[in-house]
C-alpha cells in the first residue's frame, strides 16, 4: 500500500469531525430503522417466530426499513417517478431555510459562552410585531415586506435582548430566563390571538388575522412549496454571521468573551455588552424565522396560530450543534435537517402502514447526540484518536482537553 | 512508617512529569521535596495519594509493596495529604468536613449521620495535636491558615502516619509559618513523617530534617539542611542562579502615578484594601511586597478598573478610579495580570489574536466595526521573533504554549503598547529561570525609557531585584516603604506586621539567623497559633499603618 | 433546624439590605394598592356584590359544605389594606429573617384571596369559586412536578444538570401506559414507568459523566430524542390500537380514615390515590437523607467539591451515576402519574412540565422541600388560572397561567433573593 493512500485511510478511520458526523448519520439511521422494526405490530409479531421461520422477520423487516428511508430520499432528494424532477430539493429548502436562522441564532450566543434556549419566546415576540406590522398596514410591496422583515428582527432581539440583559445587569442565568420566557411568550401569544386586537374575526378557532398580501415574501423560484425571499436572506445571514464571527471586531470580542471571560474582561473587553449584544443578534435572528413562519411558505394561513414556533426555537439547537457553531457548519446542518423534515413528511404520506413523521425527530436527537459525544462513535467504530495522531481537528463540542483523561472504569 | 518510592515514573502526552524517582521517608523525619514549579513534586505526591497512577515505579510500605488505586487505598495505608488548594467543602462545617469519607464507623445500616461523636472525635484529635479548630464553624468563614489547620487534622483523624503537605506556606504569613513548623515539629514528635513539598529556600533550611531537590522531573540530589541557599538554589534550577537584575541607578522623573486614600473591597464584601497612598514616579520601579492575600490583587484591579474602588488614582492627572477597564488601557495602562491561565489569554485564540486582545477594535489593528487581519498577523511575528517566543508560527493556539512563552506573550502584548504606566503581577510566575531573566530585563527597560513601574510579587527576590523602592502590604495596608537593600529578613518581618523600626533593629541585630526568628517567635507566642499572637499582629499593624501612608 | 440552614445560601442568613428592602416594602404596598383599586374598588365588587366560595368537592363523596358566602367589598379592601400596611411596616424597620418571611407570605396570601374574591364576586350571585375543586387541581398539577423536581434535585445535588426532567417524564408516562395497558395491571406500568425514567436518567449520566456532553445541551437534546421516540411509538402502535396499548386503569383513591373527614381540606389532600402520599413521603426521605444521611453528606460533597470527596476516597462518579439514576426514577414516576391520572397516554402530554419542574427546583434552592413549595405554588396558579377561566373575569386566563413563570424570573434575576447552585452543578469530574 502506498504512503499516501495509507495517510488518507488513517485519516479517515480516526475521528475527524466529517468522519464523526457521517458516523453520525449512520448510527442514527440504524437505530431508527430498529424503531421502524419496533413500531410495526406485523414485524413484531414475525420476530416472535423468527427461530422457526426466520426468512419472513428478515426480509419484511428489510422491507420495511428501506421503504421508509426510500421514501424518504425521494421526498427529500430525488423522486425518478415526479413530474418535476426538482420539487423534491425545492421541498428541502423551503425546509432548511428557517432551520439556518435559527441555528445561526443558537450558534452566535454559543460562541460567546451563552446557551441561547429561548429561541421560542423571540420566535413569539417576533412573530407577534412581524404579523401585526403584516395586517395593520397598507403599503406597496417592497415597503411592507421589509418593515415586516424589520418588526421581527425588533421583536426577536428585544427578547434576546431582554434575556442578555438579565444576565448581564442581574446575573440571572441564561437557559432559566429563557425557560421563563418561552412560557410566559406562549401565554401572552395565547391571549393575543383571543384578543379583537388579533383574532381573525372570519375564524372561530384561536388564530390571529392573516398579513395581507403585500406582506407577503417575494416569491422566488417554483411554485408549491415556493422558494421565497427567506431562502436569499439565509444565505445573507449566514455570510453575514461568517463575517461577524472572523472579521468584525464584535466577532472578535464575542470569541473572546466565550473562550475566557476573565481574560476578556482584564483586556478591557465589556463582558456583559458583549453578551447583550450576542443575544440582541440571536434574538433578531430568530424574528427572521418568525418572519419565514408569517410571512413565508410554510404556513398556509401566514396567520399566527398556538404552534406557531412548531419547534424551531429547540431544533435550532441541534442544528448549531451538528454545525459545531460555524456558520457554514450551520448552514449545512439545516439542509441536512431540512432534507430529513421534507423527507420525513413525504415518507409518512407514502408509507404502509405509516411511519410517522416523529422518527425525524429521533434521527436529528440521535445524531447530535453522536456528534456531541466523538468519543461515543470513536468506541463504537473503534477509531485512532485524532488527537494522538495530530492528523486532524479534534471534533470541538466536547472539550477536547478533558476528554482523554475520562475514559476510565466507573460503572 | 517507612516509605519508600522506587523508579516512580508518569508521563503526560510526551511531557515525562516524573521518571525513575526514588524516594525514602522515614519515620519520624520532616523530608523537603524541593523543586522550581512545575519540576514534578505535585505529580509525585498526587501518585502517592493514589490520585494518578504511575507508569512505572512502586510504592513501599515497611518493606511491602503496595498499589494505590485511590485515595482510599492511600488513606488505609496511612498516608494523608494536605493539598496546595484545600480540599474542603465550603459550604460545609469543620465537622462535616472531618466525617466525610469516613463516616461508616458512626453511621447504622441507613448511614444515619451520628454528628455528636464526630465533634468529640474532632475534639479529642485537635487537643491531642494541639490544633485548635470550631466543629461548628463553616469553612467557608475561616481564613486560610485555620482552613489548613482543618485539613490537618483530617488526616490525622484518618490515623495518617506520613503527612504531606503540598506548597503549604504560599498561602500563610511568616508567623502562620511559623506555627505551622512549629505543628511540623510536634508531629514529628509524636513519631509521624511530614513531606514538605515547597520551593522556598529559606523555610527548607529552617525546618527539614532530610532534603530532596527535584527538577525537570528527576532527583537531581539529596542535601542537608546545612547546605547554603545558593548550593540548594543550583540544584534546584541547574546552574548558578544570578537573581541580581543589572540595572543603572534609577533616575526618576516627576510623580506619574498618584494614588490617594485608596479603599477596595472584595469578592466577600470585607475591607481589603485599606485608605492606601503612595506615589509612583517616572522612570522608577516600585515593587510591592507582601505574603498573598494581604490585598495587592485587589489594590491591581481598582487601578486597572477591574474592580469598583473608594478614593482616587490619578495618572498624569487623569483619574483612573471609576473607568471601566477598557478605558483605562486607553488612557496608557500595559497590565500584566497576577495569573495568565485565567486573566491573561484566551486559549483557543491564536498567539497574533491573544497579542491584540486589549487593543482589538483600534488602530493600527483596525476599527470599531472591522479587524485588520494583515496588521493583527503581522504585529504577532514581530512580536513573536522580538520576545522569542517558541511557537512553530503566530497562528498557533495559546493553549498550546509552554507556561513561559504563554507569559511572554502577556508581557509582549503589555509592553507593546508603549504604556505610560506599566503594572505587572507576578511576571515572572511559573517560568524557568531564562524566560524570568528575559522579562526582567524588559521590564527594566521600560524603567530606563522612563515610564512607572508597578511591579506586585510574592517572590520577595523578584521584588529586592527589580525594584527601587518597595512597598510592603500588610492586611490591606502599606505599613512601610523601604530601599531595595534591605535585608529579607526585615522584609519578612514587615510582611508579618511588625512595626517597621522594631523590624529594623530586630533585623540588625542578628536575627538574620532564621532559628534566632525562630526563639523570638517561641518566646511571644509560647503554645501554638492562639488568639494572643493573632491580636498581637493587629495592634502592631495598626500602629505601623499611620506611619507608612506618607 | 441546624441542617437545613446549611444549604440555604448565606445571602440569606445575611441582613436585609436597605435597596432591597425597600424594593421590597415597594412591591408589597404595590400589591395593596391594586388589590384596593383594581379589585376592592372595581366595578366587580360594586353594588352590594357577594363573593361566593363553594366549600364542597363535587367529584367526591363526602358530607355537604354549604356555601361560603359574604360581601365582597369590604373584605377584599380590608386584604388589601394588610398588604399596605404590612409594605408600610416593612419599610420603617429591619426585620429579623423569620419576620420577613412571615410578612412576604401574608402580603401573598392576603392578595391571593382577595383575587379570589374579587374574582368569585358577582352582584347576582350566580359566580362561584369552589375552594376543594381549586385546591384539588392544585394537587394534581403539582405532582408530577414534585417528582420531576426532586429527581432534578438529587441528580444536581450531586453534581449533574437535569434539564431532561421533561424528556423522563414523557417517557415515563409513556412506558406506563404501554406496559400497563400490555399486562393489564397498573401497578406494573408504574413500576416500568419509573424503571423507563430511570433508564433515561442513565442515558443523561453515562454522556454526561463519561462522555462529556455539556449537560445543559445534552438535556435539551434527550428531551427532543424522548419526544421524538415516545411520538413515533405513540402514532405508530398505541393510535392504531388503543385498546391494548394505550388504555390503563386510572388510579384508585385510597381514602384515610378520620383524616379525610377534616373540613373542607380533607377530601382534597387524604382521599387521594396512593402515588400522591408517596410523592410527600418522598418529599420528607430525600430531605432526611440529604441533611443526616452518609449518602446525603457524600452527594453534597460531590456536588459542591468533588476533588474534595474524591481524595477522602469517595467513588465520586458512581455516585453521581446513582442519584442521577434515582433522579430519573422520581421523574418516571411522575410520568406514570400523568398517565394512571385520566386512564391514557397522549402524544407531548407533559406539554413542559418538566421545565417548570426544573425552575422548581432552581425556585425551591436545590432542597426538596423548597422544591415542594414551588411545585406547589405553580399547581396553585395553574389551576387558579383554570379555575376562574369560566368566570369572565377581565384579566385573561392565558396571562394568569404565566404567573409561575415570571415569579421565577424575577427570582433568578435575585430580586427575591439570589440563589446559589451546587458549586460544581454541572461540571464533569475528571480526575487529575
Amino acid at each position: 500500500m502506498s504512503n499516501r493512500l495509507k495517510r488518507i485511510l488513517v485519516g479517515i478511520a480516526s475521528a475527524n469531525t466529517v468522519t464523526v458526523t457521517v458516523l453520525a448519520f449512520v448510527l442514527a439511521v440504524v437505530i431508527g430503522g430498529i424503531l421502524m422494526i419496533l413500531s410495526d405490530q406485523q414485524l413484531l409479531h414475525e420476530w416472535g417466530y423468527v427461530t422457526s421461520v426466520p426468512g419472513d422477520a428478515f426480509k419484511d423487516s428489510w422491507h420495511k426499513v428501506a421503504d421508509g428511508y426510500v421514501a424518504m430520499f425521494h421526498g427529500a432528494i430525488y423522486d425518478p417517478s415526479a413530474k418535476q424532477a426538482a420539487r423534491p430539493i425545492e421541498n428541502t429548502i423551503v425546509n432548511a431555510t428557517p432551520l439556518v436562522f435559527a441555528g445561526l441564532a443558537v450558534a452566535v450566543p454559543f460562541r460567546a459562552g451563552l446557551f441561547n434556549i429561548g429561541g421560542q419566546s423571540q420566535l413569539i415576540i417576533g412573530a407577534v410585531c412581524a404579523t401585526w406590522v403584516g395586517f395593520t398596514f397598507s403599503l406597496p410591496l417592497p415597503l411592507h415586506v421589509l418593515l415586516v422583515i424589520v418588526a421581527g428582527m425588533v421583536g426577536g432581539g428585544l427578547v434576546g435582548g431582554l434575556i442578555g440583559l438579565l444576565k448581564a445587569r442581574f446575573g440571572a442565568h441564561e437557559v432559566i430566563s429563557s425557560i421563563m420566557l418561552n412560557n410566559i411568550a406562549l401565554g401572552v401569544l395565547a391571549w393575543l390571538i383571543s384578543t379583537k386586537a388579533f383574532h381573525d374575526p372570519k375564524r372561530q378557532d384561536a388564530i390571529s388575522k392573516p398579513v395581507k398580501d403585500s406582506a407577503l415574501l417575494p416569491h422566488i423560484h417554483g411554485s408549491s412549496p415556493e422558494i421565497n425571499l427567506s431562502t436569499l436572506l439565509a444565505i445573507v445571514a449566514v455570510v453575514a454571521v461568517w463575517w461577524l464571527m472572523s472579521r468584525s471586531t464584535l466577532g472578535f470580542r464575542l470569541r473572546a468573551v466565550g473562550s475566557n471571560p476573565d481574560a476578556a474582561h482584564t483586556a478591557g473587553i465589556s463582558v456583559t455588552r458583549t453578551q447583550v449584544y450576542a443575544m440582541l443578534i440571536a434574538g433578531a435572528l430568530m424574528g427572521l424565522v418568525a418572519v419565514t413562519q408569517v410571512s413565508g411558505t410554510l404556513s398556509a394561513s401566514h396567520a399566527m396560530t398556538n404552534t406557531l414556533d412548531n419547534g424551531i426555537g429547540f431544533t435550532g439547537i441541534t442544528v448549531a450543534l451538528l454545525g459545531r457553531g460555524k456558520p457554514v457548519g450551520v448552514a449545512l446542518a439545516a439542509l441536512l435537517f431540512g432534507a430529513l423534515n421534507a423527507g420525513g413528511r413525504v415518507m409518512e404520506a407514502s408509507t404502509q402502514p405509516t411511519v410517522p413523521h416523529d422518527v425525524v425527530t429521533v434521527l436529528q436527537a440521535i445524531i447530535v447526540v453522536f456528534v456531541a459525544a466523538p468519543l461515543l462513535v470513536q468506541e463504537i467504530f473503534r477509531l485512532r484518536d485524532v488527537r494522538r495522531d495530530g492528523s486532524g481537528a479534534a471534533p470541538s463540542v466536547a472539550p477536547a482537553t478533558a476528554v482523554d483523561s475520562a475514559v476510565e472504569p466507573v460503572l | 512508617m517507612r516509605l519508600e518510592l522506587r523508579g516512580i515514573t508518569k508521563t503526560f502526552g510526551s511531557v515525562a512529569a516524573n521518571s525513575a524517582i526514588d524516594l525514602t521517608v522515614e519515620p519520624g523525619e520532616i523530608h523537603c521535596l524541593l523543586g522550581e514549579n512545575g519540576a514534578g513534586k505535585s505529580t509525585l505526591m498526587n501518585i502517592l495519594y493514589g490520585l494518578l497512577t504511575p507508569d512505572s515505579g512502586e510504592i513501599v510500605v515497611d518493606g511491602e509493596a503496595r498499589e494505590f488505586r485511590s485515595p482510599r487505598d492511600a488513606i488505609a495505608a496511612g498516608i494523608g495529604m494536605v493539598h496546595q488548594h484545600f480540599m474542603l467543602v465550603p459550604v460545609f462545617t469543620v465537622a462535616e468536613n472531618l466525617m466525610l469519607g469516613h463516616e461508616d464507623a458512626r453511621g447504622g445500616p441507613l448511614g444515619w449521620l451520628d454528628r455528636r461523636r464526630a465533634k468529640a472525635e474532632v475534639a479529642e484529635v485537635s487537643a491531642r495535636y494541639g490544633l485548635p479548630v470550631d466543629p461548628d464553624a463553616l469553612v467557608e468563614d475561616l481564613p486560610v491558615g485555620v482552613q489548613q489547620r482543618v485539613e490537618i487534622v483530617k488526616a490525622l483523624m484518618r490515623d495518617a502516619q506520613v503527612l504531606i503537605l503540598d506548597e503549604p506556606t504560599a498561602v500563610l504569613t511568616p508567623q502562620e509559618t511559623e506555627e505551622l513548623f512549629t505543628v511540623m515539629r510536634g508531629l514529628k514528635a509524636a513519631g509521624k513523617s511530614v513531606v514538605f513539598i515547597t520551593h522556598k529556600l529559606r523555610e527548607v533550611r529552617a525546618v527539614a530534617d532530610r532534603i530532596t531537590v527535584i527538577r525537570r522531573g528527576t532527583v537531581v540530589g539529596q542535601a542537608d539542611p546545612g547546605a547554603s541557599a545558593r548550593e540548594l538554589a543550583s540544584l534546584m534550577v541547574g546552574r548558578d542562579v544570578r537573581l541580581v537584575v543589572e540595572k543603572e541607578p534609577r533616575r526618576p522623573g516627576e510623580v506619574a502615578l498618584a494614588v490617594r486614600g485608596l479603599s477596595v473591597t472584595d469578592d466577600r464584601g470585607c475591607l481589603a484594601v485599606d485608605d492606601v497612598s503612595f506615589d509612583l514616579h517616572a522612570g522608577e520601579v516600585l515593587g510591592i511586597a507582601g505574603v498573598q492575600g494581604n490585598g495587592q490583587t485587589e489594590l491591581v484591579e481598582a487601578i486597572t478598573g477591574l474592580r469598583p474602588a473608594q478614593g482616587s488614582a490619578e495618572l498624569h492627572g487623569q483619574q483612573l478610579i471609576g473607568a471601566s477597564p477598557g478605558k483605562v488601557l486607553r488612557m496608557g495602562l500595559g497590565h500584566v495580570p497576577e495569573d495568565r491561565r485565567h486573566d491573561g489569554l484566551v486559549p483557543d485564540f491564536s498567539i497574533a489574536e491573544n497579542l491584540v486582545l486589549d487593543a482589538a477594535g483600534q488602530a493600527p489593528y483596525g476599527s470599531a466595526l472591522m479587524l485588520d487581519l494583515d496588521a493583527i498577523a503581522k504585529n504577532g511575528a514581530d512580536r513573536l521573533a522580538e520576545f522569542d517566543i517558541r511557537a512553530e508560527s503566530a497562528r498557533t493556539p495559546a493553549a498550546a504554549l509552554s507556561g513561559g512563552n504563554q507569559q511572554k506573550v502577556v508581557v509582549a502584548r503589555a509592553l507593546h503598547r508603549d504604556p505610560r504606566l506599566l503594572i505587572a503581577s507576578q511576571p515572572t510566575r511559573g517560568v524557568d529561570v531564562g524566560a524570568m531573566e528575559f522579562i526582567h530585563k524588559r521590564i527594566i527597560e521600560q524603567r530606563d525609557a522612563g515610564k512607572p513601574v508597578l511591579i506586585v510579587s510574592t517572590e520577595l527576590d523578584e521584588i529586592t531585584a527589580l525594584s527601587d523602592r518597595i512597598a510592603v502590604m500588610y492586611r490591606g495596608r502599606i505599613v512601610a516603604v523601604v530601599p531595595p537593600d534591605t535585608s529579607n529578613e526585615e522584609l519578612g518581618l514587615l510582611m508579618a506586621g511588625s512595626d517597621p523600626e522594631d523590624a529594623a533593629a530586630a533585623a540588625e541585630s542578628g536575627a538574620a539567623d532564621v532559628e534566632a526568628v525562630d526563639a523570638v517567635e517561641a518566646d511571644s507566642a509560647d503554645a501554638v497559633p492562639g488568639p494572643r499572637a493573632a491580636s498581637d499582629e493587629e495592634a502592631s499593624a495598626e500602629e505601623s499603618s499611620e506611619t507608612a501612608d506618607e | 433546624m441546624a441542617v437545613a440552614t446549611i444549604a440555604a445560601p448565606a445571602a440569606l442568613a445575611a441582613p436585609e439590605t436597605d435597596t432591597r428592602r425597600y424594593t421590597a416594602a415597594a412591591a408589597q404596598i404595590a400589591m395593596g394598592l391594586v388589590a384596593l383599586f383594581a379589585f376592592g374598588l372595581g366595578s366587580r365588587t360594586a353594588h352590594g356584590a357577594d363573593t361566593t366560595f363553594g366549600l364542597t368537592l363535587l367529584s367526591k363523596s363526602g358530607t355537604h359544605v354549604p356555601d361560603w358566602v359574604f360581601p365582597a367589598r369590604p373584605a377584599v379592601v380590608a386584604l388589601a389594606l394588610v398588604c399596605v400596611l404590612a409594605g408600610i411596616a416593612r419599610l420603617a424597620g429591619r426585620l429579623s429573617r423569620t419576620w420577613r418571611l412571615a410578612s412576604t407570605s401574608l402580603v401573598l396570601f392576603c392578595f391571593t384571596f382577595a383575587f379570589m374574591a374579587w374574582s368569585a364576586a358577582d352582584p347576582k350571585g350566580g359566580e362561584r369559586l369552589i375552594i376543594p375543586s381549586l385546591l384539588n387541581s392544585m394537587v394534581v398539577a403539582a405532582v408530577p412536578l414534585v417528582l420531576g423536581a426532586l429527581g432534578g434535585v438529587v441528580g444536581e445535588r450531586s453534581g449533574v444538570v437535569n434539564v431532561a426532567i421533561e424528556g423522563q417524564l414523557l417517557f415515563g408516562g409513556f412506558m406506563t401506559a404501554l406496559v400497563g395497558s400490555a399486562t393489564k395491571n397498573l401497578f406494573i406500568g408504574v413500576v416500568a414507568g419509573t424503571l423507563a425514567g430511570a433508564l433515561m436518567g442513565l442515558l443523561l449520566a453515562v454522556l454526561a459523566i463519561r462522555y462529556l456532553i455539556e449537560q445543559v445541551v445534552l438535556g435539551v437534546v434527550l428531551n427532543l430524542l424522548a419526544l421524538g421516540v415516545t411520538g413515533f411509538l405513540y402514532k405508530s402502535l398505541m393510535q392504531t390500537n388503543q385498546s391494548s396499548y394505550n388504555s390503563v386503569t386510572q388510579f384508585g383513591t385510597v381514602r384515610i380514615p378520620g383524616l379525610a373527614s377534616i373540613w373542607v381540606v380533607g377530601p382534597v389532600l387524604f382521599d387521594q390515590p396512593l402515588i400522591i402520599y408517596l410523592t410527600v413521603a418522598l418529599v420528607v426521605l430525600v430531605h432526611l437523607g440529604l441533611f443526616r444521611t452518609r449518602w446525603g453528606l457524600r452527594t453534597r460533597a460531590v456536588g459542591e467539591h468533588p476533588a474534595a470527596a474524591d481524595t477522602v476516597g469517595i467513588k465520586v462518579l458512581r455516585l453521581r451515576y446513582g442519584n442521577v439514576m434515582l433522579g430519573g426514577a422520581f421523574a418516571g414516576l411522575g410520568g406514570a402519574w400523568l398517565v394512571g391520572n385520566v386512564g391514557n397516554f397522549t402524544e407531548s402530554m407533559t406539554n413542559g412540565k418538566g421545565f417548570i419542574a426544573l425552575a422548581a427546583v432552581i425556585f425551591g434552592r436545590w432542597s426538596p422541600f423548597g422544591a415542594l413549595a414551588a411545585a406547589a405554588l405553580f399547581g396553585f396558579t395553574d389551576a387558579l388560572a383554570n379555575q376562574t377561566s369560566s368566570l369572565q373575569l377581565p384579566i385573561p386566563s392565558d396571562l394568569l397561567s404565566t404567573l409561575p413563570y415570571v415569579a421565577t424570573l424575577f427570582a433568578v434575576a435575585g430580586l427575591i433573593g439570589r440563589v446559589r447552585a451546587p458549586a460544581a452543578d454541572g461540571k464533569p469530574y475528571v480526575k487529575g
